[in-house]
């Protein structure tokens, strides 16, 4: 069975095929700017190249638009602009192909991909992006979410933080390197509660202490610290859960930092530590085409008219039908 | 004996008399040692395992005075960042509720206690199942390592979503009966208006986090 995802939560516009076994292609494009996301310049970004990152997406998996068995999109949550291009997109080539329809939860399939990818098998997945930053589990029907940010995603806050720099959108490759050639560490508050932790407090002090200290020392202050709360609320969540694996996703995942903090927490812990390759980590549309394939061959089917967009869908609100 | 190798800190078991020297009551005590995190730059990690070491100290013996059951403590060395305190022999009640089921009575005992901690300035911080334990019939509270002395009502608000989020994932069969009759204890203790105002502002928290739904 061949399936085709399309992504497009936030701003990245991605097309994927897959089969049983294999990505057969994964292409996406990303939307920039000066300064964050404006969710109608996303959407007008997205709308104008799924034609052709669909055309390419094809040609590279060497197959044509009749070889597909299923259309899958990403249906939430996310900024609605954006979800209602891909969603528009994915109805009009399942009539026109006249084949079924997946909608399918962005976050849910960040972990499923990882599984498929890395074979982790039951982990506690920690997912840091933009707008996300989660830490999951599975039990009894549900992935579970068993810490949170209370305020603002890690990459937003990043984001953010880069604006005052003076970076452009998206900033986390930019930090990083700023953050390597710092060396002093500043006080910043560190906030966990339970398995939950906040940005934004970390932010608005770190932004003052731009006023009187180097950027590459307060950068580096911000990110050790930002990273040491995702960290430790996972390894919370780990021995809450009595799980012993860490699996690494989302956009965030590509730090170099983040990765070796999560290794070396498991490696104290005696855990195992996966993390899919870059290209499956940040938003993409093979791991939309993977989640609609799981669901579609555990028996779940969808209407056109059950396919409406939820922008603030729940990653426990998605009941799992294919573990 | 190390018993467990938690997220923060390791857990011993050892005789009083061993550790102390001389008897009390046959009592076993638990030595609980915060490690360093290789993970944390030096900076962070010793001021973190410092800072809650004290705090945890502080608090399970201020738990006691407003008639919250906690370890009686016994020794404290912030140099090693450990902690030596009674062993509480019992269940915890994240076992419990998972083979027992829903029991009202516990409910209505975890509710009083949290409503007492708040009531005399105390925010535990982390309160899930794991961190409390039934013995003789009294649950004893534990962990008050990310516990802080407050009287706002948003640190009341989060202390309580925490646990709401806790039962959701933990005791996802139970969890909402459970917190009902947990709220009903706790607002036996801090009276109806003062529910209805954390109350109203869990609502506030969990609006302010990504994707919770509004109902």
């Amino acid at each position: 069975m061949i399936s085709l995802g399309i992504e497009g939560t936030a701003h990245t516009l991605g097309v994927g095929i897959v089969s049983e076994e294999n990505v057969l292609s994964n292409i996406t494009d990303s939307y920039c700017s000066d300064g964050g996301i404006h969710p109608r310049e996303a959407a007008d970004h997205h709308a104008s190249v799924i034609g052709k990152i669909m055309e390419n997406s094809l040609s590279e998996a060497g197959i044509k638009k009749e070889d597909i068995d299923l259309i899958s999109f990403s249906m939430g949550p996310g900024l609605g602009p954006c979800l209602r291009i891909v969603a528009s997109a994915a109805r009009s080539l399942s009539i026109n192909l006249n084949i079924p329809i997946i909608g399918v939860n962005h976050c849910v399939a960040h972990i499923e991909i990882g599984r498929f990818i890395t074979g982790a098998k039951d982990p506690v997945t920690l997912y840091v992006s933009g707008g996300n930053t989660q830490i999951l589990a599975y039990a009894e029907k549900k992935y579970r979410v068993f810490g949170e940010t209370l305020d603002i995603g890690i990459g937003n806050m990043q984001d953010t933080f880069g604006r005052e720099l003076e970076i452009g959108f998206p900033c986390g490759k930019e930090i990083d390197l700023l953050a390597n050639k710092g060396q002093n560490y500043l006080e910043l508050p560190y906030s966990i509660k339970g398995m939950d932790f906040s940005f934004s407090g970390l932010l608005t002090e770190s932004i003052k202490k731009l006023k009187t200290n180097r950027q590459e020392d307060v950068t580096f202050s911000i990110m050790e610290t930002a990273y040491s709360l995702v960290v430790e609320a996972s390894e919370r969540a780990m021995s809450h859960t009595e799980k012993n694996e860490l699996l690494l996703t989302g956009g965030v995942a590509s730090s170099k930092r983040l990765k070796d903090m999560c290794s070396l927490m498991c490696l104290e812990r005696d855990a195992a530590f996966f993390i899919p390759p870059p290209s499956l980590c940040r938003d993409n549309g093979a791991m939309i085409a993977y989640q609609g394939l799981l669901e579609y061959t555990n028996g779940r089917r969808m209407k056109i008219e059950e396919t409406v967009i939820k922008q603030k869908w729940r990653t426990d609100e998605v009941e799992v039908n294919w573990i | 004996m190390i018993i467990k190798k938690g997220a923060e800190a390791d857990i011993y078991l050892e005789e009083f008399h061993k550790v102390f020297g001389f008897e009390f009551y046959n009592e076993k005590v638990i030595i609980k040692k915060r490690i360093k995190k290789g993970y944390r730059i030096s900076q962070i990690d010793d001021a973190i395992r410092g800072f809650r070491t004290s705090k945890e100290a502080k608090l399970i013996n201020k738990a006691k005075i407003f008639g919250v059951n906690s370890p009686a403590l016994y020794h404290v060395d912030l140099n090693q960042k450990s902690i030596i305190m009674e062993f509480i022999e019992g269940v915890q009640l994240k076992e419990f509720f998972s083979s027992k089921g829903l029991d009202k009575k516990i409910g209505l005992d975890i509710g009083k206690s949290i409503g007492f901690l708040h009531k005399g300035g105390i925010i535990h911080g982390d309160l899930t199942t794991s961190n409390m334990i039934l013995s003789e019939n009294k649950i004893y509270f534990i962990d008050f390592g990310l516990s802080e002395e407050s009287e706002e009502i948003e640190k009341q608000g989060i202390d309580i979503h925490l646990l709401k989020q806790a039962l959701e994932s933990t005791h996802y069969d139970i969890s909402k009966d459970l917190y009902k009759t947990i709220i009903q204890g706790y607002s036996k203790v801090i009276g109806n208006k003062k529910k209805d105002e954390v109350l109203k502002r869990i609502e506030l928290i969990e609006k302010r986090g990504r994707y919770r739904k509004r109902d």
